[in-house]
């Protein structure tokens, strides 16, 4: 049985309801709505183009950490140079697994009899080069010799093959060995449940907005992760090139955000409610918005992954029991403030009354006098708000305190992950999936290779849609 | 200066180049999905991804390719059982997010450093297909013009086998909807429960369609791998599904030539498109200086994204489509 979905029904309130906003040419809305969209990200990105790289941290002896949870790479910088006369170029770029460049640590090259070929020093940004004659198999090295005290490698002997032509990145990857045995169990469960829990508030954050946009207007929104790039984007922006703090920089994120949101309400998905259009168009057209977003960021910000000029390579404190760095600490304690207070919204408040209860059914909402599109735009301008936020402190805390033009995306799916699980539409139940999902997430990186931790939530999403579909917190009607 | 041959020649070979069928393969499987089922699949990508890969993954271990192939299609019958059974029953919107999800699994799998002695991890698979190229009639040393196209021998060999291979994928799907199973697949798309009272297993129905495109889709990537002689991982990503929907809105979903139409649009437009910008950004003088080369590939992803919105907005029955037949409005 089908039940009656919020936006299916044309019911009399609904009309008039939309009566104002009806007087908008509907076809030129939806164009400016894109239009606008594109704009604010042009201006607000634009700014960013004038800055070249970050300033290269220092090189500081840096902690290992027995956490996997900061990614443990050295980012591969794509060498577009055509092979020289005299060789083929390798290069790449040596960062610890906090974030901190390595300078002058020697990498080697051997050729396939294990002769020494080339070997090169990091530079100060921790960049090196190497050539090697032709074509082949090669056995890239680190020398343990050579490197910082305190740092340890954990991948130090990579072989790659050689092709002529094309950009040969090697990465190393560095950080003490995860079954290091320094650890007692008891520390390493204590130590996995609380990057799950900042993770998944991290989630949950953002997860909530998606949650309460499906709950009020029926959309999947597809493009909620690009409003994750964005904030982390301009905050970015702000910090890099115009040198506010980082804490300045997101809060006006947070505006830019959920100006964005609103831009997004009445730039498209307003126009398109009006419309009539059907949830699976609303769906598609969400995926097209995205993939614009995105792809703008990409032509504005790159493809590579930018630092925050702020709070890059903080050491762990010892708190008796744990160890966090100050972001992680401050991650958890702020997403925990944002929680409360969107239950304090959402119980309080006239609006965030008014949400839920659209949110549970929209006609009755709309019969007993609540303005459902008002109430919708100010979902949109929270879930924008909270995006933004979400994106800086997914930045700071899962990616060593950058931005990637694709970390929205990533996060999306664990997003649905965690707001499925907890039941779609419902608040409440999006933040404990999300949180759910996130320690999940972190438990799995324990037993799989890290490159594949993100597969934990995304089979926990579809075991959940196999043994209970409304999720932990979410009505049986919904599901359809 | 802009060489306006040069495009219009370009934009012919890609028109019916290997991506072209690539993604006319893809789009045909997704017709059978989206079009006649209704059922709205994200993650066509994982369908042509486990044909590829089940293929290559084969040879590799010492399998015959045709063997592989068969693994291939055999793979995708598979993962859209995999799909379904959590998800044919719930909502639509359900269905989109675990395919999508699954296929980004898949790539990830694939490409993980964990599993390079399978599938070649980053680097991908190569060396597959060398029986498919000894069966090329043609001399691969020389190339192929006519009416100012021109192939390769492999090239040629691979393309006429590409769209004979979509030529009788659309004379099943053309056959299929024609038979009482296809009526009684628009039936469940416009209303499941009318066609349920009629006494019709719908989710046998829904399998069933989902398995024919999961196939197509299979084939869609055993064709293509075939083609390029290498798979990454990286290929496969979700934007390509995007594609894949875009090809199918614009030729019209629920037609049986649209897929191949809408393929043929979007890859003509995607090489005028990216020709007169390399043209227009390159050189002493250049015509367009606010865009720099790196950027032209981001570009087609925006034109992808800005004609998915103002298609569902404006026109979703597309160009041939009808609009009566064409699911947006549901739930």
């Amino acid at each position: 049985m089908r039940p009656p979905g919020p936006v299916r029904l044309p019911s009399p309130a609904r009309s008039t309801t939309a009566g104002p906003y009806r007087r908008i040419p509907r076809p030129l809305g939806v164009l400016i709505g894109v239009l606008i969209a594109g704009a604010a990200l042009l201006g607000l990105v634009a700014p960013g183009l004038a800055v070249s790289q970050p300033a290269p941290t220092p090189p500081t002896p840096a902690q290992p950490t027995p956490t996997p949870s900061n990614q443990p790479t050295a980012t591969p910088s794509a060498q577009p140079t055509a092979p020289a006369e005299d060789g083929l170029p390798a290069s790449g770029t040596l960062r610890n697994d906090d974030g901190t460049l390595l300078s002058g640590v020697r990498v080697q090259v051997l050729d396939s009899s294990g002769r020494l070929v080339d070997d090169d020093l990091s530079d100060p940004r921790g960049r090196w080069e190497l050539t090697v004659p032709q074509p082949g198999q090669y056995l890239f090295r680190i020398d343990q010799e050579s490197l910082p005290e305190g740092v340890q490698v954990r991948q130090g002997e990579v072989p790659r093959e050689i092709v002529a032509g094309r950009p040969s990145p090697v990465v190393f990857s560095f950080g003490a060995e995860r079954t290091s045995l320094e650890s007692s169990a008891i520390s390493q469960v204590l130590r996995v449940l609380v990057d799950g829990i900042r993770f998944g508030l991290v989630i949950g954050i953002t997860g909530v907005g998606l949650s309460l946009i499906f709950g009020t207007t029926g959309l999947t929104n597809f493009a909620h992760g690009e409003l994750i790039t964005t904030g982390a984007v301009v905050a970015w922006a702000l910090n890099v090139s115009l040198g506010m703090h980082l804490i300045v920089a997101t809060l006006l994120a947070i505006v830019v955000g959920a100006a964005l949101g609103a831009a997004n309400d009445l730039g498209l998905w307003r126009p398109m409610r009006l419309r009539r259009s059907g949830l699976i168009a609303q769906l598609i057209a969400s995926i097209g918005l995205a993939l614009v977003l995105r792809y703008l960021v990409l032509i504005f910000f790159g493809g590579g992954s930018e630092a925050f000029a702020d709070y890059g390579g903080q050491v762990e404190r010892d708190y008796g029991i744990i160890r966090l760095t100050d972001k992680d600490l401050a991650t958890i304690i702020i997403s925990l403030a944002v929680m409360v207070g969107i239950a304090l919204l959402l119980q309080r408040t006239r609006i965030g009354k008014a949400m839920r209860a659209v949110s549970d059914n929209r006609d009755l909402a709309a019969a007993s006098g609540i303005n459902v599109e008002r109430v919708v735009l100010f979902v949109w301008v929270l879930a924008g708000g909270l995006a933004a936020l979400g994106g800086v402190l997914f930045g700071l805390s899962e990616l060593a305190g950058t931005v990637q033009y694709e970390m929205g995306f990533n996060l999306l799916l664990l997003m649905f992950a965690g707001v499925i699980l907890g039941g779609l539409g419902t608040a409440y139940g999006a933040l404990a999936g999300c949180l759910l999902v996130g320690i999940l997430v972190q438990a799995f990186a324990e037993i799989i290779p890290v490159d594949l931790k993100y597969l934990g939530g995304l089979a926990v999403l579809i075991a959940i849609l196999v043994v209970r579909p409304q999720g932990l917190l979410g009505s049986r009607a919904r599901i359809g | 200066m802009i060489d306006f041959s040069t495009l219009l020649s370009n934009g012919v070979t890609q028109m019916i180049g290997p991506l072209a069928i690539f993604y006319a393969l893809l789009a045909i499987g997704l017709n059978v999905h989206f079009g006649y089922a209704g059922l709205l699949n994200f993650g066509q990508i994982g369908f042509a991804l486990v044909g590829g890969y089940g293929m290559g993954i084969s040879v590799q271990f010492g399998l015959p390719l045709w063997v592989g192939m068969l693994v291939g299609i055999a793979a995708g019958v598979a993962l859209a059982l995999l799909l379904g059974i959590p998800t044919l029953r719930l909502r639509a919107d359900y269905l989109a997010i675990v395919t999508i999800a699954a296929s980004e699994i898949l790539r990830l799998v694939t490409r993980s450093t964990s599993m390079t002695e399978f599938s070649g991890g980053t680097q991908g698979l190569t060396g597959y297909g060398n029986g498919f190229l000894a069966l090329s009639p043609f001399d691969d040393s020389r190339i192929y013009q006519f009416l100012g196209v021109g192939f390769r021998g492999q090239e040629l060999w691979a393309v006429c086998i590409g769209w004979t291979v979509v030529g009788l994928s659309l004379l099943l799907v053309y056959l299929l909807v024609r038979s009482p199973w296809g009526r009684v697949l628009k039936a469940i798309r416009e209303d499941e429960d009318a066609a349920r009272a009629l006494g019709k297993n719908v989710f046998a129905y829904k399998m069933q369609a989902l398995v024919l495109g999961g196939v197509f889709g299979a084939v869609g990537g055993i064709v293509y791998a075939l083609t390029i002689q290498s798979l990454t991982p990286d290929f496969y990503s979700p934007p390509q599904t995007f594609f894949t929907y875009v090809v199918l809105i614009i030729g019209g979903a629920g037609r049986v030539f649209g897929p191949v139409i809408g393929a043929m649009i979007l890859m003509f437009v995607f090489s005028i498109t990216d020709n007169f910008l390399r043209q227009a950004t390159d050189g002493g003088n250049p015509l367009i200086t606010f865009i720099e080369s790196q950027d032209i590939g981001a570009i087609r992803f925006i034109l992808v994204g800005m004609a998915l919105v103002l298609l569902v907005v404006f026109r979703p029955q597309g160009i041939l489509g009808k609009k009566e037949e064409v699911l947006l409005d549901a739930r």
